[in-house]
């Protein structure tokens, strides 16, 4: 198989403009209950998102992601978990609704892809069966039309030798193909709202591209909503419409992805954007890693969650947590005291660096001398993988 | 994989040979001399006599040399003749492991028939009340010897609601209904903690599948819960099945023995221990390393099986 | 207040506000408890209480005031009636040959408990000593052993003490726990062995052959230490099995010879007048169930205390 069958697929906003509201999300609070405490996963987090667009949660592992898409979903599994707050999917607080009633909205209106499609497949089951098992159930057809579905499913995410391939276990094929399957049985009962949660995080390089390819496609043919869980900017870079940016369970930026690129507003972004080793850069030049580590989220700092590992920190950084607020006209959100390329941020980068703050003396080796703090301006926006 | 199960199997072949070989050196040691049952007492004092039966039995050569000969002729249907009763030793085992094995299935039958779907629920229902309930039971039914358990079926449905009979037993040929009627308390008795068993087993299984990610994916699928249980849960469960009813085998087997010497079933076990009392270490001897190497294969059968088909599925690659 | 659950499986209804653990104390009942007993549900204090119960008695059995001696057949004098229903003098009755129960029941539990925690000692010392030997030691010794252990526990346990205690001709309890000693060292040497192994690999067994400490030394000081938990933990689990294995046998009438007391000697004579008198058989039977069941629970609390402990790590 070719390594890239098809052109990247570029999300123009002019012609996904979309449609009605799907779905809205307003103040969700997760928190899990543990021994050691309680754990808030996602603090507070409030989008909308217009139906055929599609958007792009990032964050690091523990920033609460996947909590977030699984809490919109309801399928936290355990009752030491506590979620509070509204989802609203085409009007319906899903949060509200009974176990029996989700279970209709789950694989037919809104379904999930997972990340691992190694464990996300049941072993002892044929790939067949698990394609239209919930299609039976939903919809009432009979075995037949079912296994004519799951072939033209099968078909459709590109499997070759569908018909053989039918009857197999899913240890028979290999991890690109699992997932597609998994594709396959998500799209199998036409959903409105589907949720990729790192879909292509345990598959080999080339493979992830194929499978990015795919969901755009599939999302732009069934004029699907698709919400991009990842950590990986590459993977949203020019294939989603929007991107939340979350650390330690809040939101921190909210823009049409181009923007996120373009015009970064929250130091957080802009660290990440700049710790993705580029081509461009001279062999062995450091990685310009993000100084610190991730908050515990059990013990959370007073204040902006990312004030312990900003360059541009100052006092009231830590002493209160900035609200996520508009910056601009074009629906650009960020939660940051002084936004990226205002003057504030300027003042409070050379106040730090005359202070000899760590974490902005390794920002200042890492850019070139003659640019101000800012994204490098090489960073293309058609993919990166 | 195969060079495994031939190894598995020679094993197998090695283990019998040895286990029956060190039976049989203690069946012929332990009594004292086996002279003893072969001779009425009064002659016994005739030290002429005693050594002329014991060339006549070949009493006095090398234990090896006894046990091939013993060997050879049990693999040609020959177990001897009962010091006792004079009768060949083959046919009374054919006559009575009928009853033992079909007493041991009925007990395993009847308590997976019972712990599959009650472990299964309890795994499901993790730290309600329901499973504290299941639990509970399962913990109480481990700390009923079975011979407890046995009086107490024997008092309440046979002494005093008659509904079974207390001891003896209808053989299978003699009509079914009577046969399960002799088979219904004694299965029972070994059944109550062989259910204990299996459902701690099954629901232990249960809760790990149940925090697999395909059962995530499952749900996230809109399945019902019911669904879910049965068609995906339950399938790894079955290979835990398999072994943990082999690996209770042995349980089975001095189970079996109880039950049978509680109840006067005329099965291989009190054949056993009768004969064992009586000195007739002919039939001790066969019984005995039969009962040893039916252990050793169920056992070498249950960790083939486990070798073969647990890496296959669960493997993730 | 509910019980909270934790498992995978979202409680049927789904809620807004859901009915969960709001700290460890909900996740795991009882281990915030600030003593020993204040961890232990009604159940566990309950068999708690009761071993100790148990275990007091069997041990100063000769002290008690006024206990009847448990073999003494009153009527054979004159003095005192078969299956009697309890009075002063007998506080639980006699059995059918007019010998007291409860103080049969107290030397039972003397029996019981003697054999189990013997059996449990040798095999924590014996089996423990020869799997970590030959788990750190490796080589020759190792195959050698193992291969023994294997072989050992291919005979079915019941079978072979049948036969053995049936050919003894004399049974009191240091034989039979010899006996059973022929058969327990098997399997904790195979635990001890697997635990010695995984501990033989770590870092701090190295660290001390660096300094050159002698690895008699190391087997004593490192490897043993951390080989006997899971022999403890296997031995909490092996006490009601070997409870239930003598009373077994003395019900089968090859335990402790006649005279002495024992609770399976007890119900095996109460067969025969069962239906005049259930007494009999019914003391000794709820007393080995409840001792046994005392000691599944405690071996339970043990070990959910010790996955707490591990969880909130």
């Amino acid at each position: 198989m070719a390594v890239s069958e098809e052109p990247t697929y570029t999300s123009t906003s002019s012609e996904s403009m979309g449609g009605s509201e799907i779905l809205r999300v307003e103040d969700l609070h997760t928190s899990f209950f543990l021994p050691i405490g309680e754990l808030q996963a996602v603090r507070g987090v409030s989008f909308s998102l217009k139906r055929g667009r599609s958007l792009g949660i990032v964050g690091e592992s523990g920033s609460g992601k996947t909590v977030l898409a699984r809490s919109i979903m309801c399928l936290n599994l355990g009752s030491n978990v506590k979620t509070s707050g509204s989802a609203f999917f085409d009007g319906r607080d899903l949060l509200a609704l009974s176990r029996r009633e989700m279970r209709r909205l789950w694989g037919t209106e809104i379904a999930m892809i997972f990340q691992d499609p190694m464990t996300s497949l049941n072993p002892m089951v044929k790939i067949g069966r698990q394609v239209i098992e919930h299609l039976r159930q939903h919809k009432n057809v009979n075995r037949r039309e079912a296994k004519q579905t799951a072939l033209d499913l099968l078909n459709e995410v590109r499997i070759p030798e569908a018909e053989s391939r039918i009857d197999r276990l899913p240890h028979e094929l290999s991890g690109g193909m699992r997932q597609r399957v998994s594709i396959a049985s998500a799209l199998a009962c036409e959903p409105s709202l589907l949720f990729a949660d790192e879909p292509t995080t345990a598959l080999d390089v080339t493979v992830q591209h194929q499978i990015l390819n795919l969901l755009s496609r599939e999302q732009r043919q069934r004029n699907m909503t698709m919400v991009m869980v990842t950590h990986d900017l590459g993977v949203i870079a020019g294939r989603t419409d929007d991107t939340l940016v979350m650390y330690a369970g809040k939101v921190v930026e909210q823009a049409s992805t181009d923007e996120i690129f373009e015009k970064t507003q929250h130091p957080y972004t802009e660290a990440l954007m700049r710790s993705i080793p580029r081509t461009s850069q001279a062999s062995h030049t450091p990685l310009a890693a993000i100084t610190g580590r991730p908050p515990v989220a059990t013990h959370l700092p007073a204040g902006c969650a990312f004030s312990l590992r900003c360059p541009y920190v100052q006092p009231k950084c830590h002493e209160e947590d900035p609200p996520l607020v508009s910056i601009g006209t074009s629906g650009h959100k960020a939660a940051c005291w002084y936004p990226v390329g205002s003057d504030a941020n300027r003042e409070a980068f050379e106040r730090n660096l005359s202070d000899r703050l760590p974490q902005t003396l390794a920002v200042a080796e890492s850019l070139d001398a003659d640019q101000s703090p800012g994204i490098p301006a090489d960073l293309p926006d058609g993919g990166i993988a | 994989m195969s060079k495994m199960i031939a190894i598995r199997l020679t094993r197998l072949v090695v283990t019998v040979i040895v286990v029956s070989f060190v039976t049989f050196v203690g069946v012929n040691v332990l009594p004292g001399d086996p002279v003893n049952a072969l001779i009425p007492i009064d002659a016994q004092q005739d030290r002429e006599f005693v050594e002329q039966v014991r060339e006549e039995w070949g009493l006095n050569d090398p234990m090896v040399v006894r046990y091939g000969r013993w060997l050879g002729d049990a693999v040609q249907g020959d177990l001897g003749r009962s010091l006792i009763t004079s009768q060949p030793v083959t046919d009374e085992i054919i006559h009575r492991l009928p009853i033992t094995l079909e007493l041991m299935a009925v007990a395993v039958g009847f308590s997976l028939l019972i712990a599959v779907p009650l472990g299964a629920f309890a795994g499901y229902r993790e730290g309600r009340r329901s499973d504290r309930l299941v639990s509970g039971f399962a913990q109480a039914g481990l700390s009923l010897p079975v011979f407890v358990t046995g009086l107490i079926l024997i008092y309440v449905f046979a002494l005093k609601l008659h509904w079974f009979p207390a001891v003896g037993w209808n053989r299978l040929s003699d009509g079914l209904g009577p046969n399960l009627k002799s088979v219904a308390l004694p299965a029972l008795s070994l059944a109550v903690t062989e259910i204990a068993v299996y459902t701690r087993v099954l629901r232990s299984d249960m809760i790990a599948t149940l925090k697999e990610n395909y059962i995530l994916s499952a749900r996230a699928k809109g399945l019902t819960d019911r669904f879910i249980l049965f068609r995906h849960g339950l399938r790894p469960s079955l290979l835990t099945l398999v072994t943990v009813v082999g690996l209770n085998i042995g349980f089975l087997i001095g189970g079996s023995l109880v039950i049978e010497y509680l109840f006067a079933i005329p099965g291989l076990g009190k054949r056993l221990f009768s004969a064992i009392q009586q000195r007739d270490f002919m039939m001790v001897q066969a019984i005995t390393i039969l009962i040893t190497v039916f252990y050793v294969v169920v056992n070498t059968i249950t960790d083939l099986t486990y070798m073969v088909v647990d890496p296959r599925i669960r493997r993730t690659n | 207040m509910s019980k909270p659950s934790g498992g995978t499986w979202a409680p049927s209804v789904l809620r807004r506000e859901r009915r969960g653990p709001r700290n460890a104390e909900q996740m795991f009942p009882g281990s915030s408890g600030k003593s020993l007993f204040g961890k232990m549900s009604w159940l566990t204090r309950f068999c708690t209480v009761w071993l100790i119960l148990v275990i007091l008695a069997a041990a100063l059995a000769d002290l008690i005031p006024g206990l009847p001696d448990p073999n003494y057949q009153g009527f054979v004098f004159g003095d005192g009636k078969t299956n009697e229903g309890p009075t002063a003098s007998h506080w639980l009755g006699t059995d059918n040959v007019s010998r007291d129960i409860l103080a049969r029941l107290i030397y039972g539990a003397r029996v019981s408990l003697i054999f189990a925690f013997s059996l449990v000692t040798i095999g924590i010392i014996v089996g423990g000593t020869l799997g970590s030997i030959a788990g750190y030691f490796r080589g020759l010794l190792e195959t050698f052993l193992m291969a023994l252990v294997d072989t050992w526990l291919s005979f079915p346990a019941l079978i072979g003490l049948v036969f053995i205690t049936t050919m003894l001709g004399m049974r009191n309890l240091v034989v039979l726990v010899l006996v059973g000693a022929v058969f327990v060292w098997p399997s904790y040497t195979r635990i001890a062995r697997a635990t010695a192994l995984s501990v033989s690999g770590q870092d701090f067994v190295t660290a001390a052959r660096a300094i050159g400490t002698s690895r008699k030394r190391i087997l004593v000081r490192e490897i043993f230490p951390n080989v006997l938990p899971a022999l403890l933990a296997y031995s909490l689990v092996g006490l009601p099995v070997l409870i239930i294995l003598e009373s077994t046998l003395s019900f089968l009438g090859l335990g402790v010879e006649i005279p002495t007391a024992s609770w399976g000697g007890m119900i095996n004579q109460a067969r025969q007048d069962l239906l005049i008198n259930i007494w009999p058989a019914v003391w000794p039977a709820v007393t080995l169930f409840m001792t046994v069941y005392s000691f599944n629970n405690l071996a339970d609390w043990v070990r959910t205390q010790a996955a707490a402990r591990s969880a909130a790590i």
